[in-house]
């Protein structure tokens, strides 16, 4: 595969030639990364609004935004400019500093895990040996800006909102970790770059039989309950809580919520796609050697963004096909059947290691 | 000369800060301001809140946090494990499997105790 290292490096050297000091290099290149990771931020945001309105409307026999641009497509720039001219209304009895912070800590955990996504070889920002598990680290400070929306708004609502989003997020946590934990024992790695190389013959869920599938399957229904998606979107069951933990926010306030709400989406699919479906690794079939090489031409980053395009449709598609759970149905679920569940699909695929049972 | 991962994850950090700060900003600017008694009330539901929202809340929720805490470690203590049981083979599957059977046998506990049970 191509590596975009060599790019990036070119490029150091250049700036190298051109500046001469070090830490002006560093400052440089930490700015122009700033920029791409907030453009990538906005531009996905942008279209994974229009993509789950489109894919609402057509899973309901509906066409969905039509009238701004064609097919609609503008609807999101209209909608952003709208959101961001609203007033921002100041509530009396709220804990202002809990208020205004908590949209900077749920935005700030999503940058920075979107910045650990590599979506080609070498086009990664932050690359740690432990990858995977530094993501899981940072996905778990995004509770903490939603429980101190709910606890800061002064209202019932949005604390009973915010309680049930965290008992949610902390207890699918725990299957979530355990469905990655599957995968690392396996591949016996924790950085993502080499979970990724080592997918190079055959995708994780091809090369890991069983446990590897099961595993895929509990990942795909613990990411829908760590967005507060699908069945299990409880935190902002609008008939029972009007909004749920953002109904106090007003404007851009209530946007930083919603563009964190779907740059998870995108995140969790990405790490899916990373974990199980071979990252920006092309679709190999062993013995087929045209079909291969027609794959090999693809660049990485289309690969990538398929496939967590791929993921994020099966999450939204959640949403249309199942009723929403009830609170204790949910923990319930968790607690009884799908934690164990994964437990013993780990001891399951330690066993598959141990005796060598896989490709 | 490579930027070290620290630094990185300073910049990631400063981005997300960033972008918030100044879209706070550019919304300040440009939306419309106006104020009065009734604006700045909560919404709640739409009738006027009655007494404190701050308030002690369901236990059940507390039970579930303890929890969580118990098999969150649990899962950072499985990752160093995970890591290199290509190497440890057998023998590591077994030392394992004690870890993984005391803290079932915990979760078993807590099941008959009914923490499990939403009431």
């Amino acid at each position: 595969m191509f590596n975009f290292g060599i790019w990036t490096s070119e490029f150091n050297n250049w700036l190298m030639g051109l500046v001469q000091h070090d830490w002006l290099v560093t400052l440089i290149e930490c700015i122009i990364i700033a920029v791409l990771v907030l453009l990538t931020y906005t531009v996905l945001a942008l279209f994974y609004i229009l993509y789950e309105r489109k894919l609402c409307a057509w899973f309901q026999c509906r066409l969905g935004p039509m009238r701004v641009g064609k097919w609609g497509l503008l609807q999101v720039f209209a909608d952003m400019f709208k959101i961001l001219i609203k007033e921002l209304i100041s509530l009396k009895g709220t804990d202002k500093f809990l208020f205004a912070l908590a949209p900077y800590i749920v935005i700030t955990s999503s940058v920075v895990m979107l910045a650990c996504l590599p979506w080609g070889n070498g086009l990664q920002i932050i690359d740690y040996n432990i990858g995977i598990f530094f993501i899981l680290a940072v996905s778990s400070v995004g509770v903490l800006g939603i429980l101190l929306a709910g606890w800061a708004s002064n209202n019932k609502y949005t604390l009973i909102g915010a309680m049930r989003s965290g008992a949610q997020m902390v207890s699918y946590e725990i299957s979530l970790g355990l469905a990655i934990l599957t995968i690392v024992v396996f591949a016996g790695t924790m950085n993502i770059t080499d979970l990724v190389m080592e997918q190079e013959k055959a995708w994780f869920i091809f090369r890991g039989h069983i446990p590897a599938i099961i595993a895929f399957l509990i990942y795909v229904v613990a990411a829908t309950a760590e967005t507060n998606r699908g069945p299990f979107d409880l935190p902002e069951a609008e008939h029972e809580l009007t909004a749920g933990y953002h109904t106090e926010y007003s404007g851009i306030h209530f946007g930083f919520f919603y563009l964190a709400e779907y740059l998870n989406l995108f995140i969790v699919s990405g790490i899916a796609t990373l974990m199980f479906l071979g990252g920006w690794m092309p679709l190999h079939i062993p013995g087929w050697d045209g079909f291969n090489a027609v794959m090999n031409y693809i660049p990485s980053i289309v690969w990538f963004v398929l496939k967590a395009f791929f993921v994020s449709y099966i999450i939204i598609w959640f949403k249309w096909t199942f009723p929403r759970v009830r609170i204790d149905q949910m923990l319930a679920f968790e607690w009884k059947y799908l934690m164990p569940l994964a437990l013993a699909n780990l001891v399951l695929m330690a066993v598959f290691v141990a005796l060598g049972w896989h490709f | 000369m490579q930027i070290g991962n620290g630094t990185l994850a300073i910049t990631a950090v400063l981005t997300g800060i960033g972008l918030v700060f100044a879209a706070l900003l550019i919304a300040k600017l440009i939306s419309p301001k106006s104020f009065s008694v009734k604006k700045s009330e909560t919404y709640e539901c739409g009738i006027p809140t009655r007494g404190e929202s701050m308030i002690q809340f369901k236990a059940g929720y507390y039970i579930f946090a303890i929890l969580f805490l118990i098999f969150d470690v649990e899962t950072v203590f499985l990752y160093p494990w995970a890591v290199i049981m290509n190497k440890l083979g057998v023998q590591g599957l077994l030392c394992i499997g004690i870890f993984l059977f005391v803290l079932v046998m915990g979760l078993a506990y807590a099941w008959r105790k009914g923490a499990l049970k939403w009431a």
